[in-house]
């Protein structure tokens, strides 16, 4: 539990390490980091699109796969970078690392349960 | 702008037990919460998908009983495409504003830096660009009561307005969270005291941003 106003960890003249962070995990990336990001996620989202206008491709057994890695690899990109997670304290990255993955494997189950995967697998 | 540091400690930082600010904590306890809530409506929105009894489906096409003509499936993907372009772009110009609110206190010599650290620009820019994503969202949903999809409807209604229009109530909190900020930083300029303050908007924002990543791809995407 924590103690407000109570110097648990005594200050030691730094915002980074009154927030928790060792100075040199507290390094933020620069704005040209952040554009690269920006620019790197609208990458991704053309070719999300594009490949949804071939035929060819969706109907292929590499299109779904390929769609989850794609969101998977964006939304990586934006917790790690623009969140911070990769840089900050990780007490945060356990708080969200923890629900996120009941979240997928609730999803998982669910859908072997009573959804497209479980009829699937019945045949 | 060079790599950014946070600036000295102000006067009213809590120490806490664990060295981190209550605030943050709390801030990452309820992004976790948040997942497993929208977890439990994408699974049920993909459960349901494909089990809808009368159209309009969102993929496939299917014919209207009123007009006794085939339509294609609801979905308006180059819609959503610009819709979800528009979030990602949200989503840069939230970060550069609160890497501008922890740089205040350095010297912008030039006028790239001057524009790279102004926070009201990039709030501004921000909060504009979330409420364009709310404006093609409402598009989207006029559109698809005008074509006879409601929540009422069939099974893919009810769990697609469900869906995305939970996101879209938090993408409006976040838009009043923005403009609150905007207002305090125009009245009396955001500074890296405040940096924590515009840190939980923006971790609320991105965590809005990477939701729909997802379902862009689950529901608008994938057949």
């Amino acid at each position: 539990m924590a103690h407000e106003h109570v110097p648990q960890n005594p200050p030691t003249g730094s915002h980074a390490e009154a927030h928790g962070h060792p100075a040199a995990e507290h390094v933020h990336p620069t704005a040209r980091t952040y554009f690269m990001v920006g620019a790197i996620l609208t990458i991704i989202t053309i070719i999300e699109v594009w490949a949804y206008y071939i035929p060819a491709l969706v109907a292929s057994r590499i299109f779904v796969p390929a769609l989850l890695i794609m969101s998977a690899a964006k939304f990586v990109i934006v917790v790690m970078f623009y969140m911070h997670l990769k840089y900050d304290h990780k007490l945060f990255r356990s708080l969200f690392a923890g629900p996120l993955a009941i979240a997928v494997v609730t999803i998982i189950a669910l859908l072997l349960l009573f959804g497209q995967l479980g009829d699937r697998l019945r045949g | 702008m060079t790599a950014s540091a946070h600036a000295p400690a102000p006067a009213h930082v809590h120490y806490t037990t664990t060295g981190l600010d209550n605030r943050k904590i709390a801030i990452w306890a309820f992004i976790g919460s948040e997942c497993m809530l929208f977890a439990s409506l994408i699974s049920t929105y993909l459960i349901y998908k494909g089990k809808s009894r009368v159209g309009p489906y969102p993929h496939e096409p299917w014919t209207n009983p009123l007009t006794g003509q085939t339509q294609a499936g609801i979905l308006d993907i180059p819609i959503t495409s610009a819709s979800t372009f528009v979030l990602l772009m949200s989503s840069l110009a939230m970060v550069l504003a609160l890497a501008a609110v922890q740089n205040k206190h350095i010297p912008k010599p030039t006028r790239g830096d001057r524009i790279l650290g102004s926070s009201q620009l990039w709030l501004f820019t921000t909060a504009l660009l979330g409420a364009i994503f709310l404006g093609f969202q409402a598009f989207e949903f006029t559109a698809f009561v005008n074509e006879g999809l409601t929540i009422k409807t069939n099974l893919f209604g009810s769990t697609f307005f469900t869906l995305t229009g939970f996101h879209g109530a938090h993408v409006t909190v976040g838009v009043i969270w923005l403009v609150t900020l905007l207002f305090i930083d125009r009245r009396r300029n955001l500074g890296p005291a405040d940096a924590l303050n515009v840190d939980l908007c923006a971790l609320y924002w991105h965590f809005v941003d990477v939701v729909w990543i997802a379902i862009f791809t689950l529901i608008y995407l994938i057949e």
